[in-house]
């Protein structure tokens, strides 16, 4: 039983991506493998600023509060160990990528981090590694895809994910499949969406700090965020 | 009269130090100093938006050269600008910054900052300053300066700040660019002027 769910899961995940990536459209064609589009190139602005607008209203009305809530309740230490936790299980497919875009050195450090915390670190809790000097990474499916040079398509928001590409939202699948944390609690509906829920307020609590920031700093939200993530990726990608 | 030489000898040194500083150098005394006088007045910690501000105009400004961030902000647009645009552009630009960096320090207060092994070759005019700002409990945020030196006699001043990879005059390119195809020049010296009320307003 378990294991067709997981096959069910699988081949949609295969059809999704494959609908994202077979039809090789012309703004495809049009970009450099690896790009991604320029800055203030947005072919689907309107569908994008409609999903931003709608985050937005998702945002103020639970995120943020439920973001807000969590750190007046959770101490410090706690949301540190929580952070950690969810973290050290991103080592893997960080691990992989690394591989998968030749970085042997950033694979290793990865694969170490993972051991080290996962053990010494307790089920990864304490960031041990970190204080031993290997500095955790940042590697994706996306960063892979672009390093294979696939191209990164038009920029797309959208609610609860935020700001992606084409190429972005298929390596965020592949992301999630690959975490092994989701997989393990698959046949848990209870706990499984208590640690999705979890995840999504801790993500939105470590972004409070910039909120005022970007409020402060952007004429147009939209805009603002847009560039702020493509430049981003770009750096990544590049590294 | 040895004492005497030594003693003007130091004060040379000292002088010729502070005119020409390293961009590493540079960028390391600018950031202790902000971080040591926040520590140490209770009212920017208590979260006084105008005794920021006052610090980073005596503090920071003098480090930046704005005619330039404007410059690379504004774009391909900038040519399109009179001397009187630009220079309007150039000041309503800085203190946007001013007031962003401002309220951006007070919510950062409990960081420290790590600076990155730099390297320059003698003669060069441009540099990059790698630095990390740790927060307790987080990942480290990547933080880096741009610095370029004008001329033979002029001294080091920072044109960009690249935040995670981000640079922030890239990422205001977008947005001029479309405040200049709304309505000109001056529709964005305008939504710039309009922008920098709505931070004064708020910060009272």
């Amino acid at each position: 039983m378990k294991a067709h769910v997981r096959y069910r899961f699988g081949r949609a995940l295969i059809l999704a991506l494959a609908a994202l990536l077979a039809p090789v459209p012309a703004w495809a064609q049009e970009q450099a493998p690896g790009d991604i589009p320029e800055t203030g190139q947005d072919p689907l602005e309107g569908f994008n600023r409609a999903m931003f607008a709608v985050h937005e209203g998702i945002d103020l009305a639970l995120l943020k509060p439920a973001a807000q809530g969590y750190e007046a309740v959770v101490p410090l230490p706690a949301r540190v160990g929580i952070s950690n936790f969810y973290d050290n299980l991103w080592e893997i497919s960080r691990s992989g990528n690394a591989f998968l875009q030749g970085k042997g050195q950033k694979g290793l450090t990865s694969l170490g981090r993972l051991l080290v915390n996962s053990t010494v670190g307790i089920f990864g809790l304490f960031d041990v590694a970190g204080k031993m000097g290997l500095e955790e990474g940042d590697e994706d499916f996306d960063q892979t895809l672009a390093v294979w040079g696939v191209p990164g398509g038009p920029y797309i928001f959208l609610p609860l994910i935020g700001p992606s590409t084409m190429r972005g939202l298929a390596g965020w699948s592949l992301d999630q499949a690959a975490y092994p944390l989701w997989a393990q609690v698959n046949d848990h509906p209870a706990l499984r969406n208590g640690l999705v829920v979890l995840n999504v307020v801790k993500m939105r609590a470590a972004l409070l700090p910039a909120d005022q920031v970007i409020e402060d700093a952007a004429f147009d939200k939209y805009t603002y965020i847009r560039s702020a993530y493509l430049q981003r990726r770009a750096a990544q990608i590049r590294d | 009269m040895k004492r005497w030489l030594l003693l003007s000898l130091m004060l040379f040194c000292a002088a010729a130090g502070a005119q020409d500083a390293a961009p590493d150098a540079l960028v390391r005394t600018v950031t202790d100093d902000v971080l040591a006088a926040m520590r140490a007045d209770k009212d920017i910690q208590k979260g006084s938006s105008g005794k920021t501000v006052a610090l980073v105009e005596n503090k920071v400004l003098p480090y930046f050269n704005f005619d330039r961030m404007t410059a690379l902000a504004v774009g391909r647009d900038w040519n399109k600008a009179t001397p009187q645009q630009k220079k309007q552009l150039a000041n309503l630009f800085q203190n946007l910054l001013v007031r962003t960096y401002s309220n951006a320090l007070s919510s950062y207060r409990d960081q420290t900052v790590r600076y990155k092994p730099f390297s320059m070759k003698p003669g060069d005019t441009d540099a990059l300053v790698r630095t990390e700002v740790v927060k307790p409990g987080g990942r480290p945020i990547q933080l880096d300066y741009s610095l370029e030196k004008s001329g033979p006699g002029s001294a080091w001043k920072v044109y960009d700040v690249v935040v995670s990879g981000v640079s922030l005059v890239t990422n205001y390119r977008d947005t001029f660019a479309q405040e200049v195809r709304k309505g000109g020049i001056d529709g964005l010296i305008q939504s710039l002027a309009d922008k920098n009320k709505t931070l004064e307003k708020g910060q009272k």
